[in-house]
Protein backbone atom coordinates (compact mmCIF):
# COMPACT_ATOMS: atom_id res chain seq x y z
CA UNK A 1 0.00 0.00 0.00
CA UNK A 2 1.77 2.93 0.92
CA UNK A 3 5.52 2.79 -0.27
CA UNK A 4 6.49 5.64 2.61
CA UNK A 5 9.25 4.33 5.02
CA UNK A 6 7.58 5.79 7.67
CA UNK A 7 3.87 4.78 7.33
CA UNK A 8 3.24 1.09 8.30
CA UNK A 9 0.62 -0.41 5.81
CA UNK A 10 -2.51 -0.90 8.12
CA UNK A 11 -3.83 -4.73 7.88
CA UNK A 12 -7.24 -4.75 6.84
CA UNK A 13 -9.02 -3.73 3.35
CA UNK A 14 -7.29 -0.55 1.33
CA UNK A 15 -8.92 2.64 2.89
CA UNK A 16 -11.07 4.78 0.41
CA UNK A 17 -10.02 7.60 -0.91
CA UNK A 18 -11.01 11.32 0.35
CA UNK A 19 -10.87 14.66 -0.55
CA UNK A 20 -9.02 16.54 2.20
CA UNK A 21 -9.25 20.89 2.63
CA UNK A 22 -6.23 22.34 3.92
CA UNK A 23 -6.97 25.80 4.12
CA UNK A 24 -7.54 28.83 2.78
CA UNK A 25 -6.71 28.94 6.26
CA UNK A 26 -5.19 26.40 8.01
CA UNK A 27 -1.95 26.64 10.62
CA UNK A 28 0.76 25.56 8.28
CA UNK A 29 -0.31 27.22 5.06
CA UNK A 30 1.09 30.59 6.52
CA UNK A 31 -0.75 32.97 4.32
CA UNK A 32 -4.05 32.02 2.78
CA UNK A 33 -3.42 29.28 0.44
CA UNK A 34 -6.03 26.25 -0.22
CA UNK A 35 -4.77 22.63 -0.87
CA UNK A 36 -7.46 20.58 -2.24
CA UNK A 37 -5.73 16.85 -1.38
CA UNK A 38 -6.90 13.28 -2.22
CA UNK A 39 -5.83 10.84 0.31
CA UNK A 40 -5.41 7.55 0.31
CA UNK A 41 -5.18 6.55 4.21
CA UNK A 42 -1.94 8.93 4.93
CA UNK A 43 -0.74 8.91 1.60
CA UNK A 44 -1.79 11.90 -0.96
CA UNK A 45 -2.40 10.60 -4.27
CA UNK A 46 -3.32 14.07 -6.21
CA UNK A 47 -3.87 17.83 -4.97
CA UNK A 48 -4.89 20.74 -6.23
CA UNK A 49 -3.89 23.95 -4.93
CA UNK A 50 -5.84 27.52 -4.83
CA UNK A 51 -4.07 30.47 -4.70
CA UNK A 52 -5.20 34.05 -4.83
CA UNK A 53 -6.52 34.49 -1.77
CA UNK A 54 -4.53 37.74 -1.19
CA UNK A 55 -4.98 39.17 -4.78
CA UNK A 56 -5.03 43.15 -4.55
CA UNK A 57 -4.99 43.98 -7.84
CA UNK A 58 -1.13 45.21 -7.02
CA UNK A 59 -0.20 45.92 -11.01
CA UNK A 60 -3.47 47.89 -11.75
CA UNK A 61 -2.99 49.81 -8.69
CA UNK A 62 0.59 50.78 -9.78
CA UNK A 63 -1.09 52.10 -13.40
CA UNK A 64 -2.80 54.55 -11.47
CA UNK A 65 -0.51 55.81 -9.46
CA UNK A 66 2.24 57.96 -10.06
CA UNK A 67 5.91 56.54 -10.16
CA UNK A 68 7.44 57.82 -7.29
CA UNK A 69 3.92 56.79 -5.05
CA UNK A 70 3.72 53.13 -6.18
CA UNK A 71 6.49 52.02 -3.47
CA UNK A 72 3.76 51.29 -1.09
CA UNK A 73 2.32 48.63 -3.22
CA UNK A 74 5.78 47.25 -3.42
CA UNK A 75 6.10 47.04 -0.28
CA UNK A 76 3.23 44.37 0.06
CA UNK A 77 4.58 42.26 -2.07
CA UNK A 78 7.26 40.51 0.01
CA UNK A 79 6.60 42.00 3.43
CA UNK A 80 9.19 39.83 4.97
CA UNK A 81 11.66 41.56 3.17
CA UNK A 82 10.22 44.46 1.62
CA UNK A 83 13.20 47.22 1.29
CA UNK A 84 14.61 44.09 -1.49
CA UNK A 85 11.07 45.16 -3.45
CA UNK A 86 12.03 48.83 -2.74
CA UNK A 87 14.95 48.46 -4.02
CA UNK A 88 13.79 46.13 -7.59
CA UNK A 89 11.31 48.35 -8.24
CA UNK A 90 12.95 51.50 -8.26
CA UNK A 91 16.40 50.71 -9.77
CA UNK A 92 14.24 49.67 -12.49
CA UNK A 93 12.56 53.09 -12.94
CA UNK A 94 16.11 54.75 -12.47
CA UNK A 95 17.11 52.39 -15.35
CA UNK A 96 14.41 53.79 -17.19
CA UNK A 97 15.53 57.00 -16.22
CA UNK A 98 19.37 56.49 -16.65
CA UNK A 99 20.02 57.58 -13.08
CA UNK A 100 23.04 56.57 -10.78
CA UNK A 101 23.05 57.19 -7.31
CA UNK A 102 25.39 58.84 -5.34
CA UNK A 103 27.76 55.89 -3.63
CA UNK A 104 25.99 56.48 0.08
CA UNK A 105 22.80 55.64 -1.29
CA UNK A 106 23.98 52.58 -2.98
CA UNK A 107 25.48 51.18 -0.14
CA UNK A 108 22.58 52.08 2.07
CA UNK A 109 20.12 50.12 -0.33
CA UNK A 110 22.77 47.35 -0.06
CA UNK A 111 23.01 47.45 3.95
CA UNK A 112 19.38 47.82 4.39
CA UNK A 113 18.59 44.75 1.47
CA UNK A 114 21.61 42.00 3.10
CA UNK A 115 19.69 43.25 6.99
CA UNK A 116 16.04 42.06 4.86
CA UNK A 117 17.21 39.23 3.96
CA UNK A 118 18.46 37.91 7.23
CA UNK A 119 14.86 38.83 8.50
CA UNK A 120 13.40 37.15 5.86
CA UNK A 121 15.62 33.97 6.36
CA UNK A 122 15.16 34.12 9.75
CA UNK A 123 11.10 34.13 9.66
CA UNK A 124 11.51 31.35 7.09
CA UNK A 125 13.41 28.92 9.22
CA UNK A 126 10.97 30.19 12.45
CA UNK A 127 8.23 28.97 11.52
CA UNK A 128 9.54 25.84 9.82
CA UNK A 129 11.41 24.45 12.84
CA UNK A 130 7.84 25.77 15.06
CA UNK A 131 5.84 23.94 12.88
CA UNK A 132 7.43 20.74 13.34
CA UNK A 133 7.79 20.94 17.29
CA UNK A 134 10.94 23.22 18.04
CA UNK A 135 8.69 25.86 19.33
CA UNK A 136 12.60 27.37 20.86
CA UNK A 137 13.95 27.91 17.56
CA UNK A 138 11.06 30.18 16.32
CA UNK A 139 11.67 32.16 19.56
CA UNK A 140 15.20 32.59 18.73
CA UNK A 141 15.03 33.30 15.52
CA UNK A 142 12.18 35.53 16.50
CA UNK A 143 14.20 37.79 19.09
CA UNK A 144 17.31 38.05 16.42
CA UNK A 145 14.69 39.42 13.55
CA UNK A 146 13.17 42.14 16.78
CA UNK A 147 16.76 42.90 16.89
CA UNK A 148 17.57 44.00 13.13
CA UNK A 149 13.31 45.70 13.19
CA UNK A 150 14.21 47.88 16.19
CA UNK A 151 17.50 49.35 14.03
CA UNK A 152 14.96 49.06 11.40
CA UNK A 153 12.37 51.23 12.49
CA UNK A 154 15.19 53.78 13.37
CA UNK A 155 17.09 53.78 9.74
CA UNK A 156 13.53 53.99 7.93
CA UNK A 157 10.65 54.91 10.19
CA UNK A 158 8.49 51.58 10.16
CA UNK A 159 8.83 48.07 11.38
CA UNK A 160 6.96 46.13 8.22
CA UNK A 161 6.06 48.40 5.43
CA UNK A 162 8.99 50.37 4.64
CA UNK A 163 8.64 52.43 1.80
CA UNK A 164 12.20 53.35 2.34
CA UNK A 165 13.56 54.24 -1.33
CA UNK A 166 12.56 56.90 -3.57
CA UNK A 167 13.21 57.25 -7.85
CA UNK A 168 17.22 58.01 -7.65
CA UNK A 169 17.75 57.53 -3.68
CA UNK A 170 16.40 57.34 -0.34
CA UNK A 171 13.61 58.50 1.92
CA UNK A 172 15.31 59.09 4.91
CA UNK A 173 19.27 60.01 5.43
CA UNK A 174 20.94 57.25 7.63
CA UNK A 175 21.24 58.18 11.42
CA UNK A 176 23.94 59.10 13.72
CA UNK A 177 25.54 56.56 15.40
CA UNK A 178 23.81 54.06 12.92
CA UNK A 179 26.98 51.93 12.08
CA UNK A 180 28.08 51.35 15.75
CA UNK A 181 24.65 50.05 16.95
CA UNK A 182 24.32 47.64 13.74
CA UNK A 183 28.18 46.42 14.73
CA UNK A 184 27.01 46.24 18.15
CA UNK A 185 24.18 43.38 17.22
CA UNK A 186 26.19 41.37 15.44
CA UNK A 187 27.21 39.00 18.27
CA UNK A 188 23.91 38.61 19.09
CA UNK A 189 22.67 37.75 15.52
CA UNK A 190 25.55 35.05 15.42
CA UNK A 191 24.71 33.65 18.18
CA UNK A 192 21.25 33.21 17.35
CA UNK A 193 22.72 31.64 14.25
CA UNK A 194 25.00 29.49 16.54
CA UNK A 195 22.09 28.56 18.64
CA UNK A 196 20.08 27.54 15.81
CA UNK A 197 22.68 25.49 13.87
CA UNK A 198 23.25 23.21 17.66
CA UNK A 199 19.35 22.89 17.77
CA UNK A 200 18.10 21.85 14.62
CA UNK A 201 21.36 20.79 12.01
CA UNK A 202 21.86 17.60 13.73
CA UNK A 203 18.79 17.05 15.80
CA UNK A 204 17.15 13.75 14.94
CA UNK A 205 13.29 14.83 14.89
CA UNK A 206 14.50 17.18 12.30
CA UNK A 207 16.46 15.28 9.96
CA UNK A 208 13.85 12.37 10.28
CA UNK A 209 11.12 15.16 8.87
CA UNK A 210 13.24 16.68 6.38
CA UNK A 211 16.04 14.69 4.43
CA UNK A 212 15.15 13.35 1.36
CA UNK A 213 11.52 15.08 1.71
CA UNK A 214 9.88 17.38 -0.63
CA UNK A 215 12.96 16.52 -3.11
CA UNK A 216 12.88 17.77 -6.48
CA UNK A 217 15.87 17.33 -8.86
CA UNK A 218 18.05 19.78 -11.00
CA UNK A 219 16.31 20.00 -14.47
CA UNK A 220 12.98 19.77 -12.69
CA UNK A 221 14.27 23.07 -10.74
CA UNK A 222 14.83 24.88 -13.60
CA UNK A 223 11.59 23.96 -15.49
CA UNK A 224 9.82 25.18 -12.85
CA UNK A 225 12.18 28.74 -12.87
CA UNK A 226 13.23 27.92 -9.56
CA UNK A 227 15.65 30.73 -8.38
CA UNK A 228 17.13 31.71 -4.91
CA UNK A 229 17.63 29.23 -1.36
CA UNK A 230 15.19 26.74 -2.69
CA UNK A 231 17.13 26.30 -6.59
CA UNK A 232 20.45 26.54 -4.58
CA UNK A 233 19.57 23.35 -2.53
CA UNK A 234 19.09 21.96 -5.54
CA UNK A 235 22.64 22.62 -6.89
CA UNK A 236 21.49 25.34 -9.22
CA UNK A 237 24.07 27.74 -8.26
CA UNK A 238 22.51 31.25 -9.58
CA UNK A 239 22.61 34.36 -7.49
CA UNK A 240 21.36 37.45 -8.94
CA UNK A 241 24.01 38.96 -6.92
CA UNK A 242 27.07 37.01 -8.33
CA UNK A 243 25.48 36.35 -12.72
CA UNK A 244 24.35 39.83 -12.65
CA UNK A 245 25.81 42.09 -10.46
CA UNK A 246 24.11 45.55 -9.14
CA UNK A 247 25.25 48.26 -7.37
CA UNK A 248 28.85 47.41 -5.48
CA UNK A 249 27.78 43.81 -5.05
CA UNK A 250 30.51 42.57 -7.31
CA UNK A 251 33.07 44.73 -4.95
CA UNK A 252 31.77 42.61 -1.60
CA UNK A 253 33.43 39.28 -0.63
CA UNK A 254 30.72 36.01 -0.09
CA UNK A 255 30.34 32.97 -0.71
CA UNK A 256 26.88 31.36 -2.56
CA UNK A 257 25.78 28.41 -0.58
CA UNK A 258 24.90 25.69 -2.63
CA UNK A 259 23.66 21.81 -2.01
CA UNK A 260 22.90 19.32 -3.87
CA UNK A 261 19.68 17.55 -2.51
CA UNK A 262 17.08 20.11 -3.52
CA UNK A 263 14.63 18.51 -0.19
CA UNK A 264 13.51 20.50 3.24
CA UNK A 265 16.53 19.87 5.17
CA UNK A 266 19.16 21.03 2.44
CA UNK A 267 16.98 24.42 1.93
CA UNK A 268 16.69 24.97 5.44
CA UNK A 269 20.90 24.31 5.64
CA UNK A 270 20.99 27.20 2.44
CA UNK A 271 19.22 29.58 4.41
CA UNK A 272 20.83 29.41 7.85
CA UNK A 273 24.42 29.51 5.73
CA UNK A 274 23.42 32.91 3.86
CA UNK A 275 22.58 34.55 7.15
CA UNK A 276 25.68 33.99 7.80
CA UNK A 277 27.11 35.72 4.65
CA UNK A 278 24.58 38.24 4.85
CA UNK A 279 25.81 39.59 8.17
CA UNK A 280 29.55 39.58 6.48
CA UNK A 281 27.77 41.67 3.83
CA UNK A 282 26.39 44.37 6.82
CA UNK A 283 29.64 44.67 7.89
CA UNK A 284 31.72 45.17 4.70
CA UNK A 285 29.07 47.63 3.81
CA UNK A 286 29.36 49.74 6.61
CA UNK A 287 33.07 49.37 6.96
CA UNK A 288 32.91 51.21 2.72
CA UNK A 289 30.12 53.18 2.85
CA UNK A 290 30.95 56.98 3.12
CA UNK A 291 30.43 58.33 6.61
CA UNK A 292 28.58 61.44 4.82
CA UNK A 293 27.17 62.50 1.50
CA UNK A 294 23.86 62.82 -0.33
CA UNK A 295 22.17 59.47 -0.32
CA UNK A 296 20.11 61.05 -3.17
CA UNK A 297 20.64 62.17 -6.59
CA UNK A 298 21.05 66.17 -6.71
CA UNK A 299 18.41 65.82 -9.89
CA UNK A 300 15.46 68.53 -9.10
CA UNK A 301 13.22 66.05 -11.20
CA UNK A 302 13.07 63.25 -9.31
CA UNK A 303 14.85 64.37 -5.59
CA UNK A 304 12.36 66.81 -3.13
CA UNK A 305 14.43 69.67 -1.89
CA UNK A 306 15.24 70.65 1.77
CA UNK A 307 12.41 71.21 3.60
CA UNK A 308 13.53 74.53 4.97
CA UNK A 309 14.59 75.74 1.78
CA UNK A 310 10.87 75.20 0.43
CA UNK A 311 9.83 77.70 2.84
CA UNK A 312 12.55 80.28 2.29
CA UNK A 313 13.18 79.76 -1.69
CA UNK A 314 10.35 79.78 -4.39
CA UNK A 315 12.83 77.87 -6.29
CA UNK A 316 12.73 75.25 -4.08
CA UNK A 317 8.79 75.70 -3.71
CA UNK A 318 8.35 74.86 -7.16
CA UNK A 319 10.14 71.90 -7.33
CA UNK A 320 8.73 70.57 -4.36
CA UNK A 321 5.14 71.65 -5.81
CA UNK A 322 5.66 69.59 -9.50
CA UNK A 323 6.67 66.92 -7.82
CA UNK A 324 3.47 66.51 -6.39
CA UNK A 325 1.01 68.12 -8.85
CA UNK A 326 -0.22 65.85 -11.84
CA UNK A 327 1.01 67.06 -14.82
CA UNK A 328 4.12 68.12 -13.59
CA UNK A 329 5.28 65.16 -11.80
CA UNK A 330 8.02 63.07 -13.14
CA UNK A 331 7.66 61.38 -16.93
CA UNK A 332 10.32 58.57 -18.02
CA UNK A 333 11.02 58.17 -21.42
CA UNK A 334 8.85 55.88 -23.22
CA UNK A 335 10.38 52.46 -23.46
CA UNK A 336 10.63 48.76 -21.40
CA UNK A 337 12.75 47.43 -18.44
CA UNK A 338 13.58 44.74 -17.11
CA UNK A 339 15.62 44.56 -13.59
CA UNK A 340 16.47 41.82 -11.13
CA UNK A 341 17.25 41.78 -7.67
CA UNK A 342 18.10 38.82 -5.35
CA UNK A 343 15.15 38.93 -3.40
CA UNK A 344 14.38 36.63 -0.07
CA UNK A 345 13.48 33.62 -2.15
CA UNK A 346 15.46 34.12 -5.31
CA UNK A 347 15.23 36.37 -8.66
CA UNK A 348 13.17 39.34 -7.75
CA UNK A 349 12.34 41.61 -10.78
CA UNK A 350 10.45 43.96 -12.07
CA UNK A 351 9.11 44.58 -16.16
CA UNK A 352 8.39 48.11 -16.63
CA UNK A 353 6.83 49.98 -19.51
CA UNK A 354 6.53 53.80 -19.67
CA UNK A 355 4.62 55.75 -22.87
CA UNK A 356 6.45 58.90 -20.88
CA UNK A 357 3.31 59.51 -18.98
CA UNK A 358 3.63 60.50 -15.21
CA UNK A 359 2.27 56.79 -14.05
CA UNK A 360 3.57 53.25 -15.43
CA UNK A 361 1.68 51.58 -17.98
CA UNK A 362 2.47 47.94 -16.46
CA UNK A 363 4.54 47.38 -13.76
CA UNK A 364 4.86 43.47 -13.44
CA UNK A 365 6.70 41.95 -10.84
CA UNK A 366 8.30 38.83 -11.26
CA UNK A 367 7.41 36.48 -8.17
CA UNK A 368 10.14 34.48 -7.03
CA UNK A 369 7.98 31.94 -5.01
CA UNK A 370 5.56 31.47 -7.54
CA UNK A 371 7.36 29.25 -9.66
CA UNK A 372 8.08 27.15 -6.25
CA UNK A 373 4.74 26.98 -5.20
CA UNK A 374 3.09 26.05 -8.28
CA UNK A 375 5.77 22.88 -8.03
CA UNK A 376 4.60 22.11 -4.51
CA UNK A 377 1.97 20.19 -5.79
CA UNK A 378 5.07 17.54 -7.49
CA UNK A 379 6.21 17.89 -3.75
CA UNK A 380 3.90 16.71 -2.30
CA UNK A 381 2.41 13.70 -4.31
CA UNK A 382 3.19 10.31 -2.90
CA UNK A 383 4.28 11.71 0.33
CA UNK A 384 1.73 11.85 3.30
CA UNK A 385 0.01 14.96 4.80
CA UNK A 386 2.26 15.17 7.65
CA UNK A 387 5.27 15.74 4.81
CA UNK A 388 3.00 19.14 3.61
CA UNK A 389 3.98 20.68 6.83
CA UNK A 390 7.78 20.75 6.43
CA UNK A 391 7.61 20.99 2.59
CA UNK A 392 5.36 23.70 2.75
CA UNK A 393 7.70 25.76 5.42
CA UNK A 394 10.29 25.36 3.11
CA UNK A 395 9.45 26.67 0.15
CA UNK A 396 8.31 30.19 1.62
CA UNK A 397 5.76 30.90 0.26
CA UNK A 398 4.55 34.40 0.75
CA UNK A 399 1.92 35.05 0.16
CA UNK A 400 2.03 39.30 -1.08
CA UNK A 401 4.19 38.67 -3.67
CA UNK A 402 2.35 35.27 -4.91
CA UNK A 403 -1.04 36.83 -5.53
CA UNK A 404 0.03 40.32 -5.94
CA UNK B 1 24.32 61.16 -14.52
CA UNK B 2 26.82 60.42 -11.78
CA UNK B 3 27.05 62.23 -8.94
CA UNK B 4 29.90 59.55 -7.61
CA UNK B 5 32.97 59.15 -8.72
CA UNK B 6 33.13 55.35 -7.95
CA UNK B 7 31.31 53.79 -10.93
CA UNK B 8 28.81 51.10 -10.16
CA UNK B 9 28.17 50.22 -13.85
CA UNK B 10 25.09 50.66 -13.58
CA UNK B 11 24.30 49.92 -16.95
CA UNK B 12 25.91 46.74 -17.18
CA UNK B 13 23.77 44.55 -14.29
CA UNK B 14 21.86 41.80 -15.96
CA UNK B 15 24.17 39.85 -18.76
CA UNK B 16 21.76 40.17 -21.77
CA UNK B 17 22.25 37.87 -25.19
CA UNK B 18 24.49 39.38 -27.61
CA UNK B 19 23.64 40.88 -31.74
CA UNK B 20 25.66 36.90 -32.53
CA UNK B 21 22.13 35.10 -31.37
CA UNK B 22 19.55 37.10 -33.04
CA UNK B 23 21.81 36.34 -36.03
CA UNK B 24 21.53 32.89 -35.55
CA UNK B 25 17.63 33.25 -35.38
CA UNK B 26 17.19 35.60 -38.23
CA UNK B 27 19.01 32.99 -40.32
CA UNK B 28 16.99 29.95 -38.84
CA UNK B 29 13.56 31.16 -38.75
CA UNK B 30 13.96 34.16 -41.25
CA UNK B 31 11.05 36.48 -41.64
CA UNK B 32 9.22 35.36 -38.14
CA UNK B 33 11.61 37.56 -36.77
CA UNK B 34 9.92 41.25 -36.89
CA UNK B 35 12.19 43.17 -34.53
CA UNK B 36 15.12 43.62 -32.55
CA UNK B 37 15.97 46.32 -30.30
CA UNK B 38 18.47 46.28 -27.74
CA UNK B 39 17.26 49.32 -25.49
CA UNK B 40 18.75 49.90 -22.22
CA UNK B 41 21.06 46.96 -22.94
CA UNK B 42 18.85 44.58 -22.71
CA UNK B 43 18.33 42.03 -26.10
CA UNK B 44 14.60 42.06 -27.08
CA UNK B 45 13.29 40.27 -30.07
CA UNK B 46 9.70 40.58 -31.43
CA UNK B 47 8.76 37.30 -33.32
CA UNK B 48 5.66 36.28 -35.20
CA UNK B 49 2.90 34.23 -33.10
CA UNK B 50 3.44 31.04 -35.90
CA UNK B 51 7.47 30.24 -34.49
CA UNK B 52 7.24 30.94 -31.35
CA UNK B 53 6.57 26.84 -30.14
CA UNK B 54 9.72 26.28 -32.50
CA UNK B 55 11.91 29.55 -31.16
CA UNK B 56 11.44 28.40 -27.84
CA UNK B 57 12.38 24.68 -28.62
CA UNK B 58 15.38 26.23 -30.51
CA UNK B 59 16.20 28.68 -27.63
CA UNK B 60 16.02 25.75 -24.79
CA UNK B 61 17.98 23.14 -27.10
CA UNK B 62 20.20 24.77 -29.21
CA UNK B 63 21.05 27.80 -27.49
CA UNK B 64 21.24 27.10 -23.80
CA UNK B 65 18.07 28.42 -21.96
CA UNK B 66 17.04 26.63 -19.79
CA UNK B 67 14.62 28.33 -17.73
CA UNK B 68 11.80 30.37 -18.72
CA UNK B 69 11.65 32.86 -15.83
CA UNK B 70 8.93 35.01 -16.74
CA UNK B 71 5.69 35.49 -18.99
CA UNK B 72 3.65 38.08 -18.67
CA UNK B 73 1.07 39.71 -20.80
CA UNK B 74 0.78 43.75 -21.75
CA UNK B 75 -2.18 45.56 -23.11
CA UNK B 76 -1.52 47.93 -25.39
CA UNK B 77 -5.13 49.75 -26.04
CA UNK B 78 -5.31 53.11 -27.75
CA UNK B 79 -1.23 52.48 -27.93
CA UNK B 80 0.04 49.77 -30.94
CA UNK B 81 -2.59 48.47 -33.74
CA UNK B 82 -1.87 45.40 -32.02
CA UNK B 83 -3.31 45.70 -28.98
CA UNK B 84 -1.83 42.57 -26.86
CA UNK B 85 1.73 41.39 -26.25
CA UNK B 86 2.84 38.39 -24.46
CA UNK B 87 6.31 39.50 -23.15
CA UNK B 88 8.70 36.33 -22.47
CA UNK B 89 11.95 35.98 -20.26
CA UNK B 90 14.36 33.56 -20.85
CA UNK B 91 17.49 33.03 -19.17
CA UNK B 92 20.29 30.70 -19.91
CA UNK B 93 22.15 29.50 -16.73
CA UNK B 94 25.72 28.66 -18.38
CA UNK B 95 25.96 31.28 -20.62
CA UNK B 96 25.06 33.98 -18.26
CA UNK B 97 22.48 35.62 -20.41
CA UNK B 98 18.80 36.92 -20.46
CA UNK B 99 16.79 37.29 -23.63
CA UNK B 100 13.34 38.72 -24.15
CA UNK B 101 10.80 37.76 -27.07
CA UNK B 102 7.84 39.69 -27.39
CA UNK B 103 4.73 38.04 -29.13
CA UNK B 104 2.35 40.80 -30.92
CA UNK B 105 -1.31 39.48 -31.03
CA UNK B 106 -4.06 41.37 -32.46
CA UNK B 107 -7.94 41.40 -32.19
CA UNK B 108 -10.57 41.16 -28.70
CA UNK B 109 -9.81 37.46 -28.70
CA UNK B 110 -5.47 36.80 -28.59
CA UNK B 111 -4.51 33.68 -28.37
CA UNK B 112 -1.07 31.82 -28.94
CA UNK B 113 0.28 27.99 -28.47
CA UNK B 114 1.23 27.53 -25.15
CA UNK B 115 4.84 26.33 -24.15
CA UNK B 116 3.71 23.84 -21.24
CA UNK B 117 5.40 21.31 -22.99
CA UNK B 118 8.78 22.56 -23.07
CA UNK B 119 8.78 24.45 -19.63
CA UNK B 120 6.70 23.44 -16.21
CA UNK B 121 6.94 26.90 -15.10
CA UNK B 122 4.57 28.19 -18.29
CA UNK B 123 1.53 26.31 -16.57
CA UNK B 124 0.62 29.55 -13.89
CA UNK B 125 1.99 31.75 -15.85
CA UNK B 126 -0.47 31.19 -18.53
CA UNK B 127 -2.98 30.55 -16.36
CA UNK B 128 -2.17 34.34 -15.08
CA UNK B 129 -2.30 35.48 -17.96
CA UNK B 130 -5.96 34.38 -19.12
CA UNK B 131 -6.86 35.25 -15.54
CA UNK B 132 -5.66 39.05 -16.08
CA UNK B 133 -5.68 39.82 -19.80
CA UNK B 134 -7.84 36.70 -21.37
CA UNK B 135 -5.35 35.89 -23.11
CA UNK B 136 -6.25 32.30 -24.35
CA UNK B 137 -3.21 29.75 -24.55
CA UNK B 138 -3.72 26.79 -27.22
CA UNK B 139 -3.18 23.57 -25.64
CA UNK B 140 -2.78 24.30 -22.01
CA UNK B 141 -3.84 21.39 -20.31
CA UNK B 142 -5.52 23.18 -17.25
CA UNK B 143 -6.79 26.89 -18.60
CA UNK B 144 -8.60 27.79 -15.74
CA UNK B 145 -8.02 31.50 -13.90
CA UNK B 146 -5.25 31.42 -11.27
CA UNK B 147 -5.62 34.41 -9.26
CA UNK B 148 -9.34 35.06 -9.60
CA UNK B 149 -12.40 32.48 -8.98
CA UNK B 150 -14.12 31.40 -11.34
CA UNK B 151 -17.75 33.73 -10.95
CA UNK B 152 -15.24 36.63 -12.09
CA UNK B 153 -16.39 38.53 -15.55
CA UNK B 154 -14.02 39.95 -17.26
CA UNK B 155 -10.11 40.17 -17.50
CA UNK B 156 -9.24 43.18 -14.71
CA UNK B 157 -6.13 43.98 -16.34
CA UNK B 158 -7.08 44.61 -19.46
CA UNK B 159 -6.92 48.81 -20.00
CA UNK B 160 -10.26 49.05 -20.49
CA UNK B 161 -11.38 47.87 -17.16
CA UNK B 162 -12.58 50.52 -14.53
CA UNK B 163 -10.13 50.69 -11.87
CA UNK B 164 -13.00 51.40 -9.75
CA UNK B 165 -15.49 48.41 -11.09
CA UNK B 166 -17.18 46.11 -8.55
CA UNK B 167 -17.94 42.34 -9.44
CA UNK B 168 -21.30 40.65 -7.47
CA UNK B 169 -20.18 39.17 -4.02
CA UNK B 170 -19.76 35.22 -3.79
CA UNK B 171 -19.83 32.99 -0.90
CA UNK B 172 -21.96 32.32 1.73
CA UNK B 173 -24.88 34.66 2.19
CA UNK B 174 -24.57 35.44 -1.31
CA UNK B 175 -26.72 34.61 -4.11
CA UNK B 176 -23.56 32.68 -5.93
CA UNK B 177 -23.74 30.70 -3.12
CA UNK B 178 -27.06 28.94 -4.39
CA UNK B 179 -25.70 27.66 -7.82
CA UNK B 180 -21.89 27.31 -6.18
CA UNK B 181 -21.28 23.80 -7.50
CA UNK B 182 -17.29 24.37 -6.63
CA UNK B 183 -18.06 24.05 -2.38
Amino acid sequence: MSEHPGVPAAPGPRPTEMTLNMGPSHPTTHGIVRLKVQVQGEEITDCDLEIGYLHRGFEKMCENHPWNQCVVYVDRLNYVSPIINNVGYHMAVEKLLDLELPARGQWMRMLTSELMRVCDHQTCLAASCMELGAFTAFLYLIKGRDLIWEVLEKIVGARVTTSYTRVGGLALEPYEGMAEEILSLMPDLRDINTEIDKLMTDNRIFIDRTRGVGALDRATCLSYGFTGPVARAAGIEYDVRVQHPYMFYSQLDFDVPVCSNGDCYDRYLVRLREMEQSLRMVEQCLARMPRSGPVSVPDARVTLPEKELVYTRIESLMQHFKQHMWGHMLAPPPGAVYHAVEGGNGELGFYLVSTGAEQPWKVRCRPPCFGITQALKEMIIGRTIADVVPIFGSINMIGGELDR
Amino acid sequence: MSASSENTGFRDTGSWAGPELVQALRERFGEGLRAQSEAFGEQEITIRREILPALARCLRDEHGFEMLLDLCGVDHLGQREERFEVVYHFYGLAANRRLRVCVPLSGDQPELPTLCGLWKAADWYEREAWDLYGIRFAGHPDPRRLLLYDAFVGHPLRKDYKMKARQPLIGPGSRHEEDASHV
